[in-house]
């Protein structure tokens, strides 16, 4: 089959440059919440226009592989992007990016295969980027799959740990830049197929000792490792799109990586190799530390009264929230003690939830106010005036350890001071820990009570009450 | 080194200084979607992908190039979907109280 319109190269990359240009501007406006929505359309446009034109490249003999794939894939992702639970953004999100770097790393292995047969082949320019791309993109794949498994809860959220992780993890990575040398220098399959698994492998290793909050920095980081693979794919192609688009992603996913890091004082090197929550002496110590303590269970009905005749509140959500979808009736909670005269407010951690921002996403949902969201840094010096602190499904973000006790392995991170409220009215399931695995001081402070359920069903019960004061 | 590698190179770095010029100054609750949004964007790789099925000619290349095609369209086509939704929350509501 003859193309049905060839389009010269010169005329192609000139498509190339106005897409590029799409995307830098789409980007631009993402990072802006007025103009994130359109910017997402924006750089939708310019990824449109360059897969359309490259329809009319030369090089492209045959269509109904495309065709069929494309179609294929529309369906995968329009449906699982159509499905998924707000609440499961984050593995959705992680997913989307695995099977990105699994395509860079698929390109580079039929690029390889094609031209490898006959030694002396591969190109001194380009054999290097074709075996960076399939390293990149191979543990782009198999690591996202991983945090998936770890965010939908198929596999253990806590972090996976074995003696001697670090050295085994090291020794895996020399050897695939060994496997790597020897298939750029033979040009022979069987290397590159081994370094195609030994990657794989590398990646589940990679992530499975990371968990509890650190998950967000890792997809980020994933996120900007597919991205370097797609570039590293173009040069292997030597496809302006691909380079321009893989390298923004790289490079704006690796300072998002930095700046999520920093919002929770964690270096990137911490998050990759501290193994959060593992710390296995002090969090001994800290779990066997809480045997002898013990809290204080309130009534929803007490509750209500408590709030009802609060000056100020402040509601402090996490990820309970979230699973229960209990956003709405939380806004309803607040409209009602608003029209009393209490002042409602809101404390955003940076990391609440299971991404930086979800708790934004869910409140705006429920058409809660912009004005009442409060930044940990805004919110923190107003805990010491309010009356009542409502935690509801939050944990890692308010446990007082990160704050007072070195030993705990959440130390250092930045966390919000509820346990200086008044009061401290906890909804929680039970008292198992949080996504960390780690004990909360909170919940045994002196000021604190626990009221036990579902979110959803205990602020419907303060809903009741709340009428009813 | 050949001149269209240089070119390459050249592209390579002045991606990288945009890359970071752009999100330099992003509010915390947009990390999220940005993250979101730039995973849509490497789906870049579809091009890359559509390419090499184009043409393929031993059938190992095809089958590697079609599963190619369909992961990076997946990337594509959802990332976009789902930043999109995450997006329409922020929505801007009329009934918001300015004044305290």
């Amino acid at each position: 089959m003859t193309p049905i319109l060839a389009l010269s190269q010169t005329a192609i990359n000139f498509t190339y440059l106005v897409a590029a240009v799409l995307l830098i501007v789409g980007i631009r406006r993402l990072s802006s919440p007025p103009t994130a929505r359109s910017g997402n359309w924006i750089a939708a446009i310019g990824m449109g226009i360059a897969i359309f034109f490259t329809f009319l490249d030369e090089d492209i003999t045959s269509y109904w592989l495309i065709v069929v794939g494309m179609a294929v894939g529309t369906v995968i992702g329009v449906v699982s992007a159509r499905l998924v639970k707000m609440t499961a953004m984050p593995q959705m999100v992680a997913l989307f990016n695995g099977v990105g770097g699994g395509a860079a790393a698929l390109i580079a292995a039929a690029e390889f295969h094609r031209i490898a047969p006959a030694a002396g082949h591969l190109s001194g320019d380009s054999v290097g980027a074709m075996l960076f791309s399939a390293l990149i993109g191979s543990i782009s794949f198999s690591g996202s799959l991983v945090a998936f498994g770890k965010l939908q809860e198929v596999l253990p959220g806590r972090p996976i740990t074995y003696a001697g992780q670090q050295v085994v993890n090291a020794i895996l990575f020399a050897g695939l830049l060994g496997l790597g040398v020897l298939a750029g220098s033979t040009e022979q399959g069987i290397w590159m197929v081994l370094l195609l698994l030994g990657a794989l492998l590398f990646g589940v290793l990679l992530v499975l000792p990371i968990g509890g909050a650190d998950m967000p920095v890792v997809i980020s980081l994933l996120n900007a490792f597919t991205g370097l693979a797609a570039a590293s794919a173009g040069f292997v192609l030597e496809n302006t799109a691909l380079i321009i688009g893989g390298t923004l992603v790289g490079a704006s996913g690796t300072l998002l990586t930095v700046l999520m890091g920093r919002a929770m004082n964690r270096s990137i090197a911490n998050v990759l190799f501290g193994a959060f929550g593992a710390a296995p002496a002090g969090g001994a110590a800290a779990a066997a530390s809480t045997e002898g303590k013990s809290y204080r269970e309130v009534t929803a009905d007490d509750t209500a009264v408590m709030l009802a005749y609060a000056q100020r509140v402040v509601v402090v959500p996490g990820y309970g929230l979230a699973v229960a979808q209990a956003q709405h009736a939380v806004r309803e909670l607040a409209g009602l003690l608003e029209a009393r005269g209490v002042d409602v407010k809101y404390a955003i951690h940076p990391v609440a939830g299971r991404m930086p921002g979800h708790m934004n996403v869910l409140l705006a949902e429920a058409q809660v106010p912009y004005p009442q969201l409060y930044d940990m840094d805004d919110i923190n010096p107003e805990f010491p005036r309010t009356d009542v602190a409502l935690v509801i499904g939050a944990n890692d973000v308010t446990n007082p350890a990160a704050r007072d006790n070195p030993e705990s392995p959440l130390y250092g991170m930045p966390i919000l001071n509820v346990d200086q409220a008044a009061n401290v009215v906890i909804l929680k399931r039970s008292m198992s820990p949080g996504f960390a695995g780690i004990d909360n001081d909170l919940f045994y402070g002196a000021n604190s009570a626990m009221l036990f359920g579902d979110a959803k069903s205990s602020v419907e019960k303060l809903v009741a009450a709340v009428k009813a004061a | 080194m050949t001149m269209t590698l240089l070119n390459s190179i050249t592209v390579f770095v002045l991606a990288v200084f945009i890359g970071i010029e752009i999100i330099s100054k992003v509010p915390t609750m947009l990390h999220t979607p940005l993250m979101s949004g730039t995973n849509a964007i490497h789906g870049i790789v579809l091009v890359g992908a559509m390419l090499i099925a184009g043409s393929a000619d031993s059938d190992l290349e095809k089958a590697l190039a079609f599963v190619a095609v369909v992961f990076a369209t997946i990337n594509v086509v959802g990332g976009f979907l789902v930043t999109d939704r995450m997006l329409e929350m922020f929505k801007r509501k009329p009934s918001k109280p300015d004044s305290e």
